[in-house]
């Protein structure tokens, strides 16, 4: 067997240590900054002109990249008076959006309630609940637009009490992209990123995340991962054509937009996990199959792949069958 | 009949319906039946080998069949059938 690619350069030593400051005064300054790395074994026939990194989201506080737009979401919120002391933080989310709401509420001392389908995974459920937020639960058969519904539905019977964040149409959660994961990856790249792919849930990360990068240099390539059928078990993705369309979703801001199966994206989940050693979310399988593809057709580029969380927070979901299943 | 409960996807297969009866005495036959009156909806529920596909999850009066006989798990006149994606699309 040769070598691993990777060994050479673990031999030359580990990245220096941070100089950032050791003590931080809350978590929530732990949010962003991820790290960005390179995929080695998984290329699959890719020349080697073209690199291939991942944007590791999981190492975000709250384990996901919806640590971002929560975050900039409550504090635009605060900023406009919106949010005040007393006031609850309401939203729908199939579960990542949700956690990151309740660590932030909970590190800033607000009362978060989450409306979620009743199928997201158990591990989201018992993260939100962790950290203190109240869970309500819409029917499973109505997907993610069912919690949207039921969550206009509790917020109409007592808007005053509540704050909510309302990922799919608010600004600040594109912006959040715009101003933290755009400019990240351009700085870890030195501005050779080509192409940037990512999954399309709400479309915050690649509308912000997008125009950031454009607005560096235009030839940037944004190419989107969503599903390939409304039928799918990519958790946290939407197909659009089938969907509650965000108000943020602009498709105008997208170059490429592949549909991947759900079968393709577990299988790449594992692989990842197995011949890299990065265990990410079924979403991330997705937005990888993606790049692949779009890595195959070039002969050379530099292109960095969203990987929104890591794969532990699925191993009670079926995602953990087919790992079962593997020899 | 046995009623079996249908998600948002699959409901342009069934005339917009989100719960439709069919009969069979196990939830493979059940399935088979399932896809005389709605051509097609089998396919989405299983894959090529038969089996149901991986993200799937299907629920005999609440009960997940990976848990009992998978495909050969009995059902009867007024069972409840559930069909129901793994996961919840939407961030």
């Amino acid at each position: 067997m040769a070598a691993h690619p990777a060994q050479a350069r673990f031999f030359a030593g580990p990245t220096a240590p941070s100089e950032g400051p050791l003590v931080l005064p809350s978590v929530l300054q732990l949010i962003g900054n991820t790290p960005l790395v390179e995929i080695q074994r998984v290329r699959d026939g890719v020349p080697d002109g073209v690199r291939l990194f991942g944007k590791i989201e999981g190492f975000n506080p709250g384990g996901s990249v919806k640590d971002r737009p929560a975050l900039r979401m409550v504090q635009e919120g605060m900023r406009q008076g919106r949010l005040t002391p007393g006031k609850t933080i309401l939203d729908s989310t199939s579960g990542n959006t949700g956690i990151a709401l309740a660590m932030i509420g909970a590190a800033l001392g607000y009362p978060v309630t989450l409306v979620m389908p009743a199928n997201v995974s158990r591990e989201r459920k018992q993260m939100a609940a962790a950290f203190g937020a109240e869970l309500i639960f819409s029917d499973p058969l109505e997907g993610s637009d069912g919690a949207i519904l039921l969550c206009r539905k509790i917020l109409a019977a007592d808007p005053d009490r509540y704050f909510k964040p309302d990922q799919y149409n608010n600004a600040a959660n594109p912006l959040a992209h715009y101003e933290t994961t755009g400019p990240e990856i351009w700085r870890q790249t030195a501005g050779r990123v080509t192409h940037f792919v990512a999954g399309i849930g709400t479309s915050g990360t690649i509308m912000g995340t997008g125009r950031y990068l454009k607005e560096q240099n235009p030839a940037v390539q944004i190419v989107a991962a969503e599903p390939e059928d409304a039928f799918h078990g990519l958790e946290g993705l939407k197909h659009m054509a089938t969907s509650i369309v965000p108000g943020i979703y602009d498709e105008a801001r997208i170059d490429v937009k592949l549909g991947i199966a759900t079968d393709e994206a577990y299988d790449m989940v594992y692989r990842l996990g197995r011949e890299e050693g990065i265990l990410i979310g079924q979403s991330c399988g997705a937005a990888y199959v993606a790049a692949l593809r779009v890595a195959r057709s070039l002969r050379e580029g530099t292109i960095v792949v969203l990987f929104a969380d890591f794969g532990d927070r699925y191993l009670s979901t079926n995602l953990w069958l087919g790992w079962q299943q593997l020899p | 009949m046995t009623q079996v409960r249908v998600p948002t996807p699959l409901r342009k297969l069934t005339g917009g319906s989100e719960a439709v009866e069919a009969q069979g005495d196990t939830v493979a036959s059940l399935f088979a039946d399932l896809d005389t009156r709605y051509p097609g909806i089998r396919d989405r529920i299983c894959d090529e080998s038969g089996q149901v596909r991986r993200f799937v999850n299907v629920f005999v009066n609440g009960e997940d069949i990976r848990f009992l006989q998978q495909l050969d798990t009995p059902v009867k006149s007024g069972d409840e059938v559930s069909i129901v994606p793994a996961i919840a699309g939407g961030r």
